[in-house]
């Protein structure tokens, strides 16, 4: 009994290190983003992990090197309209597919699960010819346009939809409302979680997009927070304190979400897909 | 009466649809299709010529090409199966509720998937250089720098741990999720049956998870499959193209050499049918299981 208890204690003991040190390496880059903000680029070349006193000099440098408002409301426009659209678009098909059913449209909604797993590698080659004779190309357009119909969003927003009750629609149809009225008017506001899970992930989606982007915009003024980023990493003689603060910038948005609004963010990753 | 409601509501069945159904027959369905037709064309820039199987004949013996196929496959076969099981064991120990700091550990392990593809590449390039804080730790518990940029194995390496670091969390949540649903009452009885852990976790826990393990392997397996932002950012695909992706191959046939747009298609159509044969396979061998 006693060697039970022992092992036992070593294996409790094994369990709280081996989370101690998941916890230590999953937090550690962030430690170190925000420890590089304040170095110079030599020190975090050669790892520094010590806060130093070089903040404002690698803030004023980024400044200088980068047109910091321009890239940051490049960002923000094409993530906040372009979630808008999605929301707007996709929660229409999402609710139109469970309130409405006809065995036609419910091959149609089996065949976009399927096109689920098309790959955007596949996508790309031809929605940038698309967009080069559109002459759509450098414009926040390109950027948004194609993610607007989400298929996963629009499946989010089915499943969701069940759960919608079917009582609510009656009493609104007595009352005379036509069904665009009950959709605006009385699912809109039952549903107002499930769309707030929504924004969060089509949120995080739009504002880290890199590959979509990285094509489609060509000038330094339209480019995003997420392309600046990786075109400061690509210069001959990267500055990585310049480098650290951007990256301060393309995080800090997703992580205030995520600490604000934690059990949302949460449950709309799992939602997604139950 | 009765057939004006059931047109009605037949009309505003395809008008809610209606917007999402004409952006996706623009954007997904036509470009699909158009790079099927393209991968049957030879030439570069905008003018094609219909080549039939050339492409494919080409893909045989491009060495790049292979070389992308087999460091994709390579990412896949190493970096999926070590993900889900860290995401498994993580999981599982926290779901224990006598377990101290779990939402601590919980919030930390999870924290990586907040942060965006490029920003987290970018940290870990840093981290990993020649001098930099990895290999100074590394030398000082005496194992010596590892030259995680400059040597092919190791550029491997490094951006399996990367994408482990990124989508452990992610995963793990699925599970944590799934294990709440489980009647704890099972365990419970398992565990005065005198059924040891590890049984427990084999013949109990593992079923019972069998279809959130699937459908985290099956997404981790497109998104490897796609694999761009990482080594497009830590590695630039070097060194000597030890971590080119398909992506990345894809992205320099159309964007950095003169684009050769059916070339191309023809390697995007290359992940598509690995996309399909791959979920094919891990559905069969979930229903395989789950007969015996």
């Amino acid at each position: 009994m006693r060697a039970d208890l022992a092992f036992s204690y070593i294996r409790r003991g094994l369990l709280y290190l081996g989370l101690s040190v998941a916890a230590f390496v999953s937090i550690f880059p962030f430690y170190w983003m925000v420890v590089g903000s304040t170095n110079t680029s030599p020190d975090i070349a050669h790892g520094k992990v010590t806060p130093g006193t070089y903040l404002l000099e690698n803030i004023a440098r980024f400044f200088e090197m980068v047109d910091v408002p321009r890239m940051f409301w490049n960002s923000a426009f094409i993530a906040l309209v372009g979630t808008a659209l999605t929301l707007i678009v996709s929660s229409l098909a999402g609710y139109g597919f469970e309130m409405f059913k006809s065995r036609f449209r419910e091959r149609i909604f089996a065949f976009l699960l399927l096109m689920l797993s098309i790959p955007f590698a596949a996508l790309m080659v031809p929605l940038f010819i698309m967009m080069s004779r559109l002459g759509l190309i450098n414009t926040f357009t390109a950027v948004i346009v194609p993610g607007i119909a989400s298929i996963f969003i629009i499946f989010y927003f089915r499943q969701a939809t069940k759960a919608f009750p079917s009582e609510l629609r009656d009493a609104a149809r007595l009352d005379g409302l036509n069904e665009w009225q009950i959709f605006v008017h009385v699912y809109i506001p039952v549903m107002r979680s499930t769309y707030a899970a929504a924004t969060i992930i089509v949120f995080m989606a739009n504002w880290n997009n890199y590959l979509w982007p990285l094509i489609v915009l060509q000038t330094v003024e339209n480019k995003t927070v997420t392309l600046i980023v990786s075109a400061l990493s690509y210069a001959y003689v990267p500055d990585y304190g310049v480098i650290m603060i951007s990256a301060v910038f393309a995080t800090l948005p997703t992580v205030l979400i995520f600490f604000l609004l934690q059990r949302r963010f949460v449950e709309g990753m799992l939602g997604a897909v139950k | 009466m009765a057939a004006r409601i059931v047109r009605r509501e037949q009309i505003n069945g395809w008008l809610f649809v209606a917007p999402a159904l004409v952006l996706l027959g623009i954007f997904m369905i036509y470009p699909i299709l158009w790079s099927l037709w393209m991968s049957f064309q030879t030439g570069r820039g905008m003018s094609f010529s219909f080549g039939g199987l050339a492409n494919i004949q080409r893909l045989t013996q491009d060495t790049v090409f292979l070389r992308a196929l087999s460091n994709t496959m390579i990412f896949l076969a190493v970096q999926v199966p070590i993900m889900i099981v860290l995401a498994l064991l993580f999981a599982v120990a926290l779901n224990d509720t006598k377990l101290w700091g779990r939402a601590f550990f919980r919030t930390a392990i999870f924290l990586p998937c907040v942060t965006s593809l490029v920003a987290y590449a970018v940290l870990f390039k840093s981290m990993f250089g020649a001098e930099g804080v990895v290999n100074v730790a590394l030398t000082a518990i005496g194992i010596g720098p590892i030259p995680w940029l400059t040597d092919p194995f190791w550029a491997k390496v490094l951006i399996i741990l990367a994408i482990t670091w990124r989508w452990t969390g992610y995963n793990m949540i699925f599970y944590l999720a799934a294990l709440q649903n489980v009647d704890r009452s099972i365990y419970e009885a398992a565990r005065i049956d005198g059924v040891p852990p590890w049984a427990r976790f084999w013949y109990l826990t593992l079923p019972m998870l069998k279809p959130v393990i699937l459908f985290t392997t099956v997404i981790s397996t497109i998104g490897t499959l796609q694999l761009f932002d990482e080594p497009y950012n830590i590695t630039q695909g070097g060194p000597s193209d030890a971590t080119l992706t398909l992506s990345y191959y894809i992205y320099n046939l159309t964007f950095r050499f003169m684009p050769s747009f059916g070339y191309s298609a023809t390697v995007s159509w290359v992940i598509v049918v690995l996309v399909g044969i791959l979920t094919f396979v891990q559905f069969m061998v979930a229903r395989e299981r789950k007969r015996t």
